[in-house]
């Protein structure tokens, strides 16, 4: 118990420390004690930090608040940190605004990053992520039903998945046009394979026994897909919705860097990193992490939901 | 099962060869069919501006030797791959070569510098338990952020403090690489059974021991997957970061041209040239794995 | 006489392999009856499982005849005219235990509440009444085994086929098990075919031991015997008992005899 006393004490002084020093006056010409106070008060925190990671706690609750805490407070670490030394030592705002400024501009511009966020996340990321999955989904089971098919189509599934997807973009906006349909094209082509390849994977994935009880059965092709290969298949076909979650909204945003309207997350990055405003780039860049954290973990949640049955999710 | 010995082109069906180059040829012939179906309306405009006529024949030869056609002819993209690999030199600018090259140094190199980042943090993860608290969830977080949209920013930023070319390129690709590295070799590192971890305690191993004889072979066949999955988005990292300097060079900054310009068989050929070397680069990675396995007294 | 179950003439089953044929059941002649419980005992590769299989129709012969209620093996399956039970559980992991039982019902057409009537019968019967809600993976090896029986059990078939069932079990949960198998056969009077490697368990389960022996795959002996058929543990203490589990293995060595 007296890691865990330590420990609290550490971080406590560590951030009475940085609320003192984010108060700090340097007119951005910090010096060498600033530096030395930034280093000993990171060096603090990393101590107690180490307490903390490593303290055993009796009580279950307590010690998942405390796993909970670690990571966040090394986050909160890292951004005062950022702060502190682009305020402090004055950096030029064009190599690496600070976290204040960043959280101003998306107040600030709150109305411009809607209009992006709809234009190329629930435009094209989404109706090309269930174009894409859906359309993946449907090649791959009639493919089960076609061996020779399933055959062919596996390895260049697998090859599609390794080759660089992104670069069709300006072809599809050659051919759909400048608005979000051309984005949503490549986000279909970037996650039809990744689905394609699981599902048929997943499909494979029922055992030996489990497939021979149906067939004790009679059971048809429809009832033992429904009975047990698909379910059997859910956590490859999961595994395919998380990475192609990401990779949506990469092609979407990188789409736009080949020409869009005058909105879209990767119009204003690319745009504005032009300008220098880099505030402005990273407030998209803060909104395409949430988004994007926000819809994987929309999948994962619904995942849970479906596969509890799985060994890495069962709770006894 | 009790079936006799299959003949020998039933046997080639029941592999993956035959139904992938029957699949290829029909995508092949899906190409061509599809080259004819989206230039045609251009070829009968230009037909009519011509004055000529035309027959079926005619619109199917014209939309398959189009200057700029919405959809080149397989034929068209492999004769522009030649002209720029084989006819020109390699110092040109025009010389796929050329851009094939700046863009495979700089996926190199950062692919280098990322699977050595990306085993260091794994193996930091695995023995000291803060860095793994505080680090770990973060690593997993920033997987489903969309990292390639900060490369423009990057490459500008470092353009800022004077560092262009090379450097700043491999920079986007090491940063997209570490990630499937260290996650790979953190479940690799850990793989090893209680039973095989008791073992070594009974040896009464050290850390340093454990690690040389159980947990770095063990976690192999991890560190490939990983490997497989960085080289190829390493890739990946080095076109982006083409696009945002203004394309000069390399293949990202080929496509970026092309759709400038509306040179739709430059973009093809760009596309090609980058899949052909993506192919290459994993097929690399899967050799290299297999001999490290044979060395290892695997069976084939 | 009681009908014939299954009824098998000159069988053989040879498998094509790159190192040539591998003759996994060879010239097999054996008959079962209607309420007989008839164990498979040999080692490892005699075909025991292999003859099971093709009686269920997950294997096909490449010569001799066999008949299942007097019908090809296809089309006695396609009649769902036997449950299986497999070495492993099988049980699927999404699905609770009733459910699970419940399973061929479904598959079956069966409307519901009469499925979740059946599933109620058959946990209780095999002792697992109060887990119906539990899931496969928070039961115990044995207690999954035991989901499985009642699953095979649930649609009523006539013929039981078992394939190492208790084979993964410790002793101790295997006898107990072996005792309410029989108990099982004793009430419902079904016909059951029993694949073991475990001497004991064929002579203190069976009506009928059939002794194969390996490489080709073949009968070498066939024992009945005839205990009361509520029999206890205990009788594996008396000097019948004794006699039959000698024969038996005195036939196992027989067939290993002219091997090394």
């Amino acid at each position: 118990m007296s890691g865990l006393r330590h420990a609290l004490l550490f971080l406590g002084i560590a951030g009475l420390g940085a609320i003192a020093m984010l108060d700090a006056h340097t007119g951005g010409e910090a010096g060498a004690g600033y530096a030395l106070s930034l280093l000993a008060l990171s060096l603090l925190g990393w101590r107690g930090l180490a307490l903390l990671a490593n303290a055993r706690l009796g009580d279950a609750r307590r010690q998942r608040l405390a796993d909970l805490a670690v990571p966040v407070l090394f986050g909160l670490w890292i951004v005062f940190l950022w702060q502190a030394v682009t305020v402090g030592f004055g950096v030029p705002q064009v190599l690496l605004p600070p976290p204040s400024m960043i959280l101003a501009r998306i107040l600030g511009s709150a109305d411009i990053l809607l209009a992006d966020f709809r234009q190329t996340f629930l435009q094209a990321v989404l109706a090309g992520y269930v174009l894409g999955c859906g359309s993946g989904f449907i090649v791959a089971l009639i493919a089960d039903r076609v061996p020779f098919l399933q055959r062919g189509l596996l390895p260049l599934g697998n090859l599609a998945s390794a080759l660089p997807i992104v670069g069709v973009a300006p072809i599809m906006v050659m051919w759909f046009g400048f608005d979000w349909p051309s984005k949503a094209a490549v986000v279909v082509i970037m996650t039809f394979f990744p689905m394609l390849v699981n599902t048929v994977a997943g499909l494979a994935a029922a055992g030996r026994q489990e497939r021979e009880l149906l067939g004790t059965y009679a059971a048809s092709w429809g009832q033992s897909l429904l009975a047990l290969r698909l379910p059997a298949a859910m956590p490859f076909i999961f595994n395919a919705l998380k990475i192609n979650s990401t990779l949506a909204l990469i092609g979407a945003i990188v789409a736009e860097f080949f020409g869009t309207p005058i909105v879209g997350m990767g119009f204003r990055i690319s745009t504005e990193v032009g300008r220098m405003n880099l505030d402005m780039v990273w407030a998209e860049i803060v909104l395409a992490a949430v988004a994007g954290s926000l819809f994987y973990g929309l999948v994962a949640l619904a995942e849970r939901r479906v596969t509890f049955w799985h060994p890495s999710l069962r709770q006894r | 099962m009790a079936a006799a010995k299959p003949k020998p082109i039933a046997r080639l069906f029941a592999g993956h060869a035959g139904p992938v180059a029957v699949l290829g040829l029909a995508l092949v012939a899906l190409w061509y069919a599809g080259a004819v179906w989206l230039n045609a309306d251009l070829q009968i405009d230009a037909f009519a501006r011509a004055g000529t006529d035309w027959n079926f024949t005619d619109l199917v030869a014209g939309t398959w030797a189009q200057e700029r056609p919405l959809l080149p002819a397989p034929h068209q993209v492999l004769a522009e791959l030649w002209r720029t690999t084989v006819e020109t030199g390699i110092a040109s600018k025009r010389s796929l070569v050329f851009h094939g090259w700046v863009t495979l140094s700089s996926t190199l190199l950062g692919f280098a510098a990322g699977a050595l980042l990306g085993i260091l943090l794994a193996v930091g993860i695995v023995h000291v338990r803060v860095l793994e608290k505080s680090l770990m969830p973060w690593i997993i977080a920033s997987q489903t952020i969309p990292i390639l949209a900060v490369a423009p920013m990057v490459i500008v930023v470092l353009g800022a403090i004077g560092l262009k070319g090379l450097v700043p390129k491999s920079v986007i690709s090491t940063y997209l690489c570490f990630f499937p590295v260290a996650i790979g070799m953190v479940k690799g590192l850990r793989a090893p059974d209680l039973l095989q971890l008791d073992l070594m305690r009974t040896y009464s191993a050290s850390a340093r021991q454990t690690f040389f004889y159980l947990r770095w072979p063990t976690s192999l066949p991890f560190l490939f997957a990983g490997l497989k999955v960085a080289i190829s988005i390493s890739l990946v990292g080095a076109i982006i970061a083409e696009l945002p300097t203004g394309a000069q060079a390399g293949l990202g900054a080929r496509l970026l041209a092309g759709s400038y310009y509306g040179q739709t068989i430059q973009i093809w050929s760009a596309l090609v040239a980058a899949a052909l070397m993506a192919a290459l680069l994993v097929a690399l990675m899967g050799a290299i794995e297999r001999q490290v396995a044979r060395l290892m007294g695997a069976r084939s | 006489m009681a009908a014939k179950v299954v009824d098998i003439a000159g069988l053989s089953l040879t498998f094509e392999t790159k190192d040539g044929p591998v003759y996994a059941l060879s010239n097999v002649d054996l008959t079962i009856r209607r309420g007989e419980f008839v164990s498979f005992i040999g080692p490892s590769g005699c075909g025991k499982t292999t003859l099971l299989r093709v009686i269920a129709d997950l294997e096909k012969s490449t010569g001799g005849s066999i008949a299942v209620n007097g019908l090809s093996p296809e089309e006695a399956r396609l009649q769902r005219a036997y449950g299986y039970v497999f070495q492993a559980p099988a049980l699927y992991p999404w699905r609770n235990i009733e459910r699970n039982v419940t399973l061929p019902l479904e598959i079956m057409g069966m409307p519901k509440a009469e499925r979740q009537a059946r599933a109620k019968k058959y946990l209780e019967l095999v002792n697992l009444g109060g887990f119906e809600r539990k899931f496969p993976w928070q039961l115990s090896g044995g207690m999954q085994q035991r989901a499985s029986i009642a699953r095979a059990l649930s649609f009523e078939p006539d013929l039981l086929l078992m394939d190492e069932p208790f084979g993964a079990l410790d002793e101790i949960v295997r006898d107990h098990l072996n005792e309410q198998l029989l108990r099982l056969w004793d009430k419902t009077e079904k016909t059951v075919v029993f694949v073991t490697h475990s001497i004991p368990e064929a002579v203190f389960l069976s009506s009928k031991i059939v002794v194969m022996s390996p490489r080709p795959g073949r009968i070498i002996d066939v024992i009945e015997t005839d205990f009361p058929r509520g029999r206890g543990l205990d009788i594996r203490e008396t000097p019948e008992f004794l006699k039959i589990a000698h024969r038996v293995r005195e036939g196992l060595r027989a067939g290993h005899a002219y091997e090394d």
